[in-house]
Order: structure tokens, then sequence, then C-alpha cells
């Protein structure tokens, strides 16, 4: 925070009051704003006022603001107080506002802060002959072009104690000066060739429309698909309308209507000579959430081995990584995903789909967790090095239904 | 280097004319109104799968902070407010786009309004930035004139569009505290929740966005969020403008792809550091409120959020301050410590009191005039400052104190032996401000 105050009594102006141009231009501004919020309107009329009023704001433009847009004069006046560009006290015909923030400061601030010192004099103070007075200010966003002052309403960039000395004399005489860099630099690009930005095409105008194609593509690609699904369907309809013109008789019932024949049934288990339920599916039952998960999203249909990832005898340079910062991945998956010879996040991070697919389903009892927990996703960002704040992993975002 | 058919500012150092005709030449407002039939649903799809990070200095995913906006209005207006307020210091970014490619601003301006259902904009400049408030209004009155936007614009979605500016406070960079200065009051930052989504500017659904987040979405929903996401490393993906400042050759702004090398940066577009990379002392990788990375940890990392997380740091807004070995790095920290001093608004006490005591402390090591054990207190109160604020400036004025402790010990250090080996008569004690 810094301490502002108004000016003294004695230099105060016992009125003030905005010129026909400015009032109207006031009006302009407050209307911009949703009835009855004109106090939004009050710095853009705090900063016209300061225009007008030789770039200060004394105590009775303040008031007048408030008396304008109906607020009280203490929330103007905090809101004077608090913007550090309201300049409270009189200032120089050129109001020098140094950036001595670290950027300028690395580039050579402190030699324009001696140019400063020794022609104008310590901050906040005008010049004998009112041209100028200079005060420090934070960083004004010209970082690159350091260092640079902004003066009155203009930024003057790249600065040297020679060209600055010579920028003041000019103002000063009231030549004319060039604005932004004060060197052959143009603006923010790098001095000298610049390497970027040449690429005639970007600008002769054949850019436009050109992605338009991308989107044909997709709107005729999706109109194929539609097609084809509604001949497909028309088909199968067609198929099916047939087969029950050929055949009106109701199909023969199978024999096997108690599914006695079916391969896994408790019955056929116990004769196998195993455990009458699967195990894997007790493990299931027994847990609600899973039992709910797997009645909603049926398994996939089966991966065949030619998705099977690559997959090491052991870890790379000896040692694995820390599987189990995969969200849903704990000891027992860890040792699971070892023994099947998977150690590394980078390893999981290059599967595509169908692999991460194919490792799911030889996850045993927990076939499925690959797929719902984005392995794949999870282990792309660890495999930069990024490393969640806990030891079981940031849980993904759940997909979409 | 990425091929300059990727990029996107490409009116970056303003040799094109900023005007509508030349942008629209540069593919700006080009079949705007494609996009906008595709559905709000569409836009913010596309902005999620494009992996759009916030360039305000946070990371959060611009398309994720989109859907965040209620689906319905409940009667209150939506509002769209971009964030131009850029001070953080390094950062010199949002002014190149304001000055020299506002077209594609105002076009994201309209986009992200309608793919949050929003008929009004506000733009928040800086104060100081005044060349560039005059430029952005005389682009947007150029759109108001070709009917771009405007209540009965060629895109079918009545949109205004409004430049407002500050007048001179850090802090209203910090998105409740720009609404605050919106509103035509002091910029405190406010309270969260409520979340400017629900209640935000006049109490309504707000949502607060960078310049640079806004004025991608144009290019990205034409050519694709595939293409976005196709350019830099997983989880940090795109183009992300670059301001190098401080000892490099040749500073400058520049747009390039995310997650390439520090070192690749600085060579390709800054000319190498002044002196050699032999001379690299530190890098401030984000703007003044991430803490420093020393030179070996820096070089060959890559420039992207996550990288730099892990060196403890961060991206932030990509503001990259170089410092060579000829700088006096306590005395650098300090002005930043001064910076936060300054620029503290006064709501909460931790950051109030303890920027102050933070700058004084460093501005004492710096000379060397401090005991060992103050830099453990210092490092102490650092982390009585973090976290114990509404906004994050308390953070933000304590990290690069942290940083400098965490790699610059032994030059604090040195200095409290330097100047204990040497006479100095008392020094006259100051009363605190």
């Amino acid at each position: 925070m810094s301490v502002r105050r108004l000016a003294a009594e004695a230099i105060q102006p016992a009125s003030f009051a905005f010129t026909a141009e400015n009032l109207a231009w006031a009006r302009m501004v407050i209307a911009r704003y949703p009835e009855g919020r004109q106090a939004s309107a009050v710095i853009p009329l705090l900063w016209r006022a300061q225009e007008q009023h030789d770039y200060w704001l004394p105590r009775a433009a303040i008031e007048y603001i408030a008396n304008m847009l109906g607020m009280p004069t203490i929330r103007v006046l905090e809101v004077a107080t608090f913007y550090t560009m309201f300049n409270l006290e009189p200032v120089g015909k050129f109001f020098v506002q140094l950036c001595g923030t670290t950027p300028c400061r690395l580039r050579g601030a402190d030699d324009i802060i001696k140019v400063c010192e020794s022609r104008i004099g310590p901050q906040r103070h005008v010049s004998g002959d009112g041209n100028f007075s200079w005060l420090e200010v934070e960083c004004l966003g010209s970082c690159c072009n350091a260092p640079m002052v902004q003066i009155n309403n203009d930024y003057y960039e790249d600065l040297t104690p020679e060209s600055f000395n010579k920028l003041l004399d000019d103002l000063a005489a009231g030549r004319p000066v060039k604005k932004g860099p004060q060197s052959a630099r143009h603006t923010s690009e790098p001095e000298g060739a610049v390497k970027t930005l040449l690429d005639p095409s970007l600008y002769d105008g054949s850019v436009v429309g050109a992605w338009k194609k991308r989107f044909e593509e997709e709107e005729a690609k999706a109109r194929e698909a539609a097609a084809k699904a509604a001949e497909e369907k028309a088909a199968a309809d067609k198929a099916a309308a047939a087969a029950a013109a050929e055949n009106p008789k109701p199909g023969k019932p199978s024999d096997d209507t108690a599914g006695l024949k079916a391969a896994d049934t408790p019955a056929a288990r116990v004769a196998d000579g195993k455990e009458p339920v699967h195990p894997a599916a007790q493990a299931q039952a027994a847990d609600p959430t899973k039992a709910k998960t797997s009645t909603e999203a049926p398994l996939p249909p089966p991966v065949s081995d030619e998705h099977k990832p690559v997959l090491l005898t052991a870890p790379e340079g000896g040692k694995a990584d820390d599987l189990e910062l995969i969200w849903g991945v704990g000891p027992k998956l860890a040792e699971m995903l070892h023994k099947m010879g998977v150690y590394h996040f980078s390893q999981i991070a290059s599967w595509n789909e169908m692999n991460l697919r194919w490792v799911d389903q030889n996850l045993g009892a927990f076939r499925g967790r690959a797929v719902r927990d984005k392995w794949i996703e999870q282990a792309a960002k660890l495999a930069t090095g990024w490393r969640p704040d806990n030891k079981i992993g940031d849980r993904p975002a759940p997909a979409k239904d | 280097m990425l091929h300059d058919r990727d990029r996107i500012f490409t009116n970056l150092y303003g040799f094109q004319s900023p005007g509508l005709k030349a942008a629209q030449m540069r593919g700006a407002w080009d079949g705007t109104k494609v996009l906008l039939d595709k559905g709000r649903d569409w836009v913010v799809d596309e902005m999620k799968k494009s992996g759009l990070r916030g360039r305000g200095g946070a990371g959060f995913p611009t398309g994720l902070k989109w859907s965040f906006m209620p689906k319905q209005s409940d009667g209150r207006p939506h509002y769209l407010v971009v964030n131009a307020d850029e001070s953080e210091p390094g950062t010199c970014k949002d002014r190149e786009i304001m000055r020299h490619d506002p077209h594609l601003l105002i076009e994201g301006c309209l986009i992200a309004s309608f793919a949050m259902g929003a008929h009004a904009c506000y733009i928040y400049i800086r104060g100081e930035y005044i060349a560039e408030r005059e430029a952005l209004q005389r682009a947007v009155d150029e759109a108001y004139d070709a009917k771009l936007v405007g209540k009965d614009n060629v895109h079918g979605w009545p949109f205004d569009i409004y430049v407002a500016h500050g007048a001179g406070a850090y802090i209203c960079g910090e998105e409740t505290a720009l609404l605050e200065s919106l509103e035509g009051k002091k910029g405190m930052p406010r309270l969260k929740p409520p979340f400017p989504a629900n209640m935000g500017l006049y109490g309504c659904p707000t949502t607060v966005n960078n310049v640079e987040s806004i004025a991608v979405a144009g290019t990205i929903l034409r050519r694709g969020a595939a293409w976005f996401a196709g350019i830099g490393r997983p989880n940090n993906v795109g183009t992300k403008l670059f301001c190098v400042s401080g000892h490099v050759n040749k500073p400058c702004n520049v747009e390039e792809a995310m997650g390439l090398t520090f070192r690749e940066l600085i060579d390709t577009h800054c000319g190498g550091i002044r002196g050699g990379w032999d001379n690299l002392l530190a890098v401030i990788p984000g703007g003044s409120s991430v803490p420093m990375v020393p030179a070996e940890q820096i070089t060959d990392a890559f420039m992207d959020f996550d990288t730099l997380r892990n060196l403890k740091s961060g991206l932030g807004t990509a503001a990259v301050i170089v410092m060579d070995k000829s700088t006096d790095v306590v005395r650098a920290i300090a002005r930043i410590s001064y910076f936060y001093k300054h620029e503290s608004c006064g709501q909460c006490t931790p950051c109030r009191e303890g920027t102050g005591w933070m700058w004084r402390v460093l501005n004492r090591m710096a000379e060397g005039r401090a005991q060992k054990r103050e830099i453990d207190m210092l490092l102490e109160v650092t982390t009585q400052v973090e976290g114990h604020t509404i906004c994050a400036l308390g953070d933000a004025a304590a990290w690069p104190v942290q940083g400098l402790i965490r790699h610059f010990r032994h030059e604090i250090e040195k200095r409290i032996d330097d100047y204990a080996a040497n006479p100095h008569s008392e020094p006259v004690r100051v009363a605190a401000e």
C-alpha cells in the first residue's frame, strides 16, 4: 500500500466543473453502464477531470463527480486515493513516470533515474520552469523494450541516458519527438533481422476460407455415415421382412430351455471341480458399486492378442516407476502389471485404445479398471515428470455419459 | 521453431495494419457465423478438446471455465469480462494483441460470449495503456460499423462490447478485484465463494478471461481442436506468447510452441544470453510472482506449466526475466518485494503488513546488514503470508522471496559475512511506514 493524500489546502481550487464538451462525454460514458450502476463510470470521469485540470485531481473535482454520480463523497475519495494514476498534487507539463521494477532495472533503469535526478530533481517535485516532474512507478508492461518511461500519455522505450536526455531536450524545446522505441526497433520484435512471421501467404488473403475444407469434409463424412446407417437399417429391415415372409411359422423352440447346456453355470463348474461361482464375479457381487457399473456398462467385446502391447521382462534400468501413483492402481494391481511386464508410465502412455483394452481384459477381477480410470491419460501426465500431491494419484475427471 | 503458418498472432510486431480490412486478410472474422451456427455446446466442447489452458497465469482450462456458466439464464444477464489489466512485471504480450491484432480479440469476445450466453462484454484495460485503449476502441468502432458486433449484427447474436479502463492498480488483475473496479469501487478482491460464474459483475454470472485466452479462440475453432492440441507437449498444448526481457541480447515478444526448451527459446529468438550461456545466473520464468530457477536447472527445461511447476516455479504468464551473473540477485528480489508492498490493496493483514516487512528485511540483506538467523525468520514469515490472504497477491509476494532463499541463501550469507567483517557505524533507525 502506498500512502496518498490530497494536496495542501493552500493550492486546492475553490470549485471545479466539466467543460460543456466533457460534460457531454461524461453523459455518454454513464449511459454505457446498466441502469442504477452509474458508479461504474467513476474511474473514467475522474480521469477526464484530471486531464481537464492540468493532470491532477483537486478535492473540488472529487466532490463534483460524487455529486454527478450520486455517490457519497467518501466513496469517490477512496477511489481517487486507491488508484495510483490519479495525481493528487500538481505535476509538470511533461509528467515522467519511470518504470523502476526489476525487468527495467536489469536493463539500466538506474541510469535513467540518475538523469531524472540530475535534470529534474527529487521525485514529486516540479522543475522550476514548470516543465517536468517525475515519479518512479511500478511495471508499465513494456518489459521487452526496457528501460522505458511514460510521459503524459505516451510510452518512450529502449532508452539510454543519451536518448533520454535528448528526448527531454526536445520536449522542453517543443520539437516533435518519436513515440515508442527510441532505438531502431519498430515495436517489440527482436532487434535486427526478424526471423518469424515472414511467410507472405499469411498476409495475401490465402488463409481466408482455407479452413472450411475440413468442416465440409467432416460434414460430408457425417452425412455419408448417416446415409450408410440408414441404408443398412433399410436392408436389414427388408431382410427381416423377407425372412419373415419365407418362414411364417414360429421358430422351433430350443430343447435347452432351461439353459442347462450353458458352459459356465454353477452346476457345470461344480461338475468340473471348480468353485460354483467364478471368484471374479463373487468379488464383483460383494462390492455394490462394482455390481452397479457392471450392470450399467456391459463388458466390451474381447480384444484379440494382436493388440497386445509391447511388454518387458524386467524394468528398464532395473527400477520400475511407482505405478500406484496412477489413480485406481493399488499394490495388488501394480503387482499384476509387473507380472504382465508393465513397469513404466511411458510404456502405458504409448499404448493405443486397443492395447489398453487388451490389458484391461487380462486384469482378472479388476477387468474394466484400465479403461474406466483412463490409464493412458494418467500415465501420459505422469510420464512428463508431473507428480500428484498424494500417494494414490489424482482422480481423472469421470467420463461424460 | 514453430512454423509461421501455425502462428495465431500474425501481426504481433505491428508491421501490418491493425485495421479491419487487413485483419480480415489475415483471417480474422472469417466465417465466424459458421462457427456460431454449430451451436454453443460445440464451441465449448471444441475449446475443451483443444486443451487450451488460461494464459493469464494460473493455467486453468479455458473450455472448462466457459462451461461453468449457467446453461439457462435465470433472468439475470450473463457477462464476459476480458482481463486486459496486464501488470505482472515482465509481461507485455496483451499489449501487442490490443494494439496490433485487436480484431482477433473482438472476434474472440463474440465467440466466448455466445458460448456462455452473454450479450455484453467488458474489456478492462490497465490505465497506463492509453494508446492501446485508443487502438482497441478504434477496432471496436470499426467492428460496429461493419455490423460484426452490435445489437443487430450479421452473426445473429445481439452483442455489445465496451472498453473500460483502470487507473493504475496491479491488484485489479485479480478477477474479483477487477469486477469491483468495473463497478466503480476500490479494487479489493472479494471472498470466494460465491464464484464469479454465479455472482460476478453486478451480481450476475460472469466469466473473466485473459486477453490471450480469448483472442486465440477464433483461430482454434477454425483450424480445429486437434491442430491446437497437436502443438506442444501432453497437457501443455498450443502456442503461447513469450515475453523475454532482461539480460538477453535481443529482448522480444514471440509466439512459440509450448514446451520448447529455454535454450531453444533464447537461442532462436533472443540472440542468446548476454555474455554467453556460462554467464547465466537465474531466470524468473513466468512473471515476477513465480520463484526464480537457477541457471543449471532452467537451461534445458521445457517451458510449460508442468515442467516449471516441478522445478518449484511456474509458467505464469510466460514472462521470462533473464538475469546474468552481473545481477545483484538479492536487490532484484528486494525490488520485486517493493512492488508487492506498493501494490498490496491493504485488505488482509498478512499481506498488508507482511509485504512491507519482507521488503525492509530484504533491503537490509541486500546490504548485508542482517543476522543469519533472520534468513530463516524471513522464510517463516513468507509461509505465514502465503495462503492466508483472500487473493493470491500474498502468495505472489511470498514466492519470489522463497525462491531467492531456496537457491541463493549462500549469496545472502556471504553479504552478511562481508558486512560483519568490515567496521560500520550504527545506522540511524528509521520508523516503519
